[in-house]
């Protein structure tokens, strides 16, 4: 292989990996609001919830198009190869967002807020499901002859995807009720505490058994963890993961306010890094790589150049919108 | 019956897009109305110029949510419906996509949080800043998609390799032959529609007599700008023409109900073409106008339908009728916008009753106007998903029928909800009108004396 065709798709695997780590920290509190949404008391308290991420969703939103767009420029053949076979979640994925993201603005405008405060909170969950399903049915592997996908339309539907499926909204609500821990005061704020321990306790069952799921029935996942010299390197992951899933639930108990919600982001890198370990460089497993399903050189050039000169401009204005609208969001305070 | 996926592809795509461009064709004017409007207001000092800012940020906001999602909806579309076409294409549409992404999606999604939520927290010229960075945005990401639909119609700087359209010069893939036409004629559409709309709610506003200043103000500016725009619009329309008779001859030959191109061709005022028979029944026309028009000679000639084979012709009567819908509106708007003109003229522009009622019931025309453009050029370039080069029947993905039948299904009642409740929500909006207190002297000077009136218009303008 070429330098260029060697190296070239690693990057591209890199920051579409990166992209997609942001999408999941920065929506994955936002769709976290959503999941919470039916365990407040009343509009009020849910229009004190909203207000902290009304400001910042159309942006974390904007990753996930990153995502998908990122794959369609870096790897074409991947995503032409990955969307047929998880239609049916990735289209239910799309409309909840669709009612969750209108839910924003149609709630302050409606007369009475309920029925889109239920849009959003089912909005969220759905999606949240869904997204889970997506990982799930990539993870367990794709079938596909041709480069095109050759199985039916029910493929990814199995007890394992509905396993991270449910493993993703209480990943989503541990997130969500640690920002919200952190960004609004009251009521509010005591019950986020209150339910993040429940949420903690979830994430870590399900991280325990998506863990043992994927070595069993997956060899080549097995194969990767277990045998050496790689367990002598993969080892510390899961023990970093007790390690912060510990510390997280101290901060709870004591009321910290910041430190819960970076532990939870970084539980959750931890878990995305372990799907990194297990699959790479599979794009679409157990078929197609990363090297398989590239964009010719030319077209990963021209789009890494404005890349690297946009990216970081993005990342710019981002934390600067993050930093104007920071502080907490008190109850009773208007929306626009 | 089993289903047919490349029909149900098609549908379930043009009824996901033609949904997405209403709102696109609105918040990329709406956003420039209100950088203009916040300029206004720091240049002049005037309340009413923040008040009618504030407003229509309101309404903004609601159509820029649903442009949103039924725009992230079409990005994976790609994907779940047209997997084919992406992997042939996706070497040379897939960085403009990106670049749109890099370079607008974010600009616009970051700084509207600023815009809405902004008003308290931020000085005004950042306030206004942040909506001319909106507007910024949003005519970027025109520029982009409107790049990669360019290049399906007419395909340059690339070659086949393996199978797959790869890049050789990306100048002539994003400046493709159509692209610049496309572009403008889009963005002033885009423009128009707004002005349209801006003006049947200030129209609105005088017929109710309230918010008078601010329905003054947006009367005035609407006429201010339809009466450029509409007639510009015929000229890079016609241009637009031009250049696909170049490129794409068979559309045009579609549009105008062509059929025999050994003869000069009519300009057909109405007629019914019919596909099987070649021919158009009941046709009314201008002799020799399309001749006119599109080789500037009276006995012109350019290809005809009949010059290529039943598969490879548009369908004939969409293209032609929408083509004619598109007509139609666009003459009404340049006809409105100069008799309004006229009017503001002779000073009568906000006692015309009949002509205030008129204006406030055509806010849509813009919309459809763009609707039936858009079915032009898509099912002109039918049977090709990429002209020339790949056919709308082997882009799709493999997936059955029924699975693309039921998600069609889905959209038609999520987006049946969604749009009903956003029609509504924004039409309450405009009812409650802008925060204003009501001065007396305003309302004073409508229902009472016309002189005064104009007087008045002429003072605060
Ligand atoms: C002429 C302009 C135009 C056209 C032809 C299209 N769009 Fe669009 N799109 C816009 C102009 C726009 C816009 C003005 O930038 C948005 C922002 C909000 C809105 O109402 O429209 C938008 C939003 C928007 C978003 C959400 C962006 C965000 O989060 O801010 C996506 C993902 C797309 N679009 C994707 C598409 C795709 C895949 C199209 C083609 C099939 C498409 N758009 C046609
Ligand atoms: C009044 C005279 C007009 C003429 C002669 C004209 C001409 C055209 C032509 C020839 C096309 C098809 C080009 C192609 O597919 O290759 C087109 C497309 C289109 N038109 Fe018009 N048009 C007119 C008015 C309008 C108006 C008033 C609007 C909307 C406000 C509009 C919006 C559009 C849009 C959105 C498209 C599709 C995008 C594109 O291809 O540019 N047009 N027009
Ligand atoms: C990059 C931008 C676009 C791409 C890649 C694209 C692609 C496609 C594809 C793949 C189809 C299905 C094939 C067909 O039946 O025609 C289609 C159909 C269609 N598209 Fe586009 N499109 C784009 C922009 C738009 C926009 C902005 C509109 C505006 C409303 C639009 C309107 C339509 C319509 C009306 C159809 C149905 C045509 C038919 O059924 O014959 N397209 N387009």
């Amino acid at each position: 292989m070429e330098p260029m065709e060697m190296y070239l798709p690693l990057i591209w695997a890199a920051l579409i990996g990166v992209a997609v780590a942001l999408y999941i920290i920065l929506d994955g509190f936002d769709l976290g609001i959503g999941i919470l949404f039916p365990f407040a008391k009343n509009e009020t308290e849910r229009d004190q919830m909203m207000r902290t991420v009304a400001p910042f969703w159309d942006g974390n939103e904007t990753w996930l198009i990153l995502g998908g767009v990122g794959l369609f420029v870096a790897f074409p053949r991947a995503y032409a190869a990955i969307m047929p076979a998880l239609y049916l979640p990735v289209i239910v994925m799309l409309v909840s967002l669709v009612f969750r993201g209108v839910a924003f603005e149609f709630r302050t405008v409606s007369h009475s807020k309920t029925g889109w405060s239920f849009a959003f909170a089912l909005g969220s969950t759905l999606a949240t499901f869904s997204q889970g399903l997506v990982l799930g049915g990539l993870v367990q592997g794709v079938k596909i002859v041709g480069g095109q996908y050759a199985g039916g339309p029910f493929d990814w539907l199995t007890p394992f995807s509905v396993l991270c499926g449910v493993a993703l909204i209480a990943g989503y609500a541990l997130l969500g009720s640690t920002w919200l821990h952190m960004k609004t005061d009251g009521d509010v704020a005591a019950r986020a505490q209150r339910q993040a321990k429940y949420w903690l306790i979830a994430v870590l069952l399900f991280m325990a058994a998506v863990s043992l799921y994927t070595p069993l029935n997956e060899p080549r996942i097995a194969q990767r963890w277990f045998s050496l010299p790689n367990f002598y390197f993969l080892w510390p992951v899961p023990t970093v993961t007790a390690l912060v899933a510990f510390a997280c639930w101290h901060w709870i108990e004591r009321g910290r306010e910041v430190p819960p919600f970076l532990a939870a982001i970084a539980l959750f890198l931890l878990g995305y890094v372990g799907l990194v370990i297990s699959n790479f460089p599979y794009l679409v497993p157990p078929s197609l790589t990363i090297w398989d399903t590239a964009a010719s050189p030319g077209s990963q050039v021209f789009m890494l150049i404005g890349t690297l000169f946009l990216l970081p401009m993005v990342l710019g204005y981002v934390i600067f919108v993050y930093w104007l609208f920071r502080g907490k969001v008190h109850a009773g305070e208007s929306y626009h | 019956m089993d289903a047919d996926p490349v029909l149900l592809a098609r549908l379930q795509f043009a009824f996901t897009v033609v949904f997405h461009i209403i709102f696109p064709s609105f918040t990329i004017g709406l956003s420039a109305w209100l950088a203009t409007l916040g300029g206004l207001w720091l240049a002049t000092g005037e309340e009413r110029y923040q008040h009618l800012m504030r407003f229509w940020t309101r309404i903004f906001a609601v159509s820029f949510a649903m442009g949103v999602v039924s725009g992230i909806v079409l990005s994976y579309q790609f994907g779940t419906n047209w997997s084919r076409f992406s992997a042939f294409t996706g070497d040379v549409l897939g960085p403009l996509l990106g670049y749109e992404v890099l370079a607008a999606f974010f600009l616009e999604a970051t700084f509207l949080g600023i815009l809405l939520f902004g008003f308290n927290k931020v000085p005004p010229w950042l306030y206004t800043l942040s909506a001319g960075i909106v507007a910024f945005g949003t005519m970027s990401s025109a520029f982009w998609i409107l790049s990669a639909n360019s290049w399906m119609q007419t395909p340059a700087g690339y070659a086949v390799k393996n199978g797959v359209a790869v890049p050789v010069d990306w100048l002539k893939i994003i400046f493709n032959p159509s692209f610049p036409y496309r572009f403008a004629h889009m963005l002033n559409a885009a423009y128009l529609t707004t002005a349209f709309v801006v003006l049947g709610v200030g129209a609105r506003f005088l017929l109710e007599g309230r918010s008078l200043r601010e329905g003054r103000t947006m009367l005035r500016m609407g006429i201010g700008l339809a009466v450029v725009l509409a007639p510009l619009q015929l000229f890079i329309g016609d241009q637009h023409g031009l250049n696909t008779l170049e490129h794409q001859p068979i559309k045009v030959a579609a549009m105008e109900g062509h059929w025999d191109g050994s003869k000069p061709a009519d300009f057909h005022l109405f007629a019914w073409p019919d596909e099987k028979a070649g021919k158009n029944d009941f046709a009314i026309s201008i002799p020799h106008g399309s001749s006119l028009v599109l080789t500037h000679s009276w006995d012109g000639k350019f290809p005809g339908l009949l010059s290529v084979p039943p598969d490879q012709r548009p369908p004939v009567v969409t293209v032609f009728f929408a083509f004619r819908i598109m007509l139609v509106l666009g003459f009404y708007m340049i006809g409105a916008a100069l008799y309004g003109a006229f009017l503001w003229w002779r000073g009568t522009l906000f006692e015309t009753r009949w002509f205030l009622r008129v204006v406030a019931n055509s806010w849509w025309v813009g919309f459809v106007a763009v609707i039936s453009g858009w079915v032009v050029t898509e099912s002109g370039r039918q049977p090709w998903l990429v002209y020339g080069v790949m056919r709308t029947a082997d882009g799709i993905s493999p997936v059955p029928g029924a699975t693309v039948l039921g998600t069609l299904g889905l959209f038609i009642v999520a987006y049946g909800i969604v749009f009903s409740f956003g029609i509504y929500y924004m039409n309450r909006l405009i009812k409650h009108g802008p925060d204003t207190p009501e001065p007396d002297e305003q309302s004073d000077n409508f229902s009472g004396n016309p002189i005064s009136a104009a007087r008045s218009a002429g003072h605060d303008i």
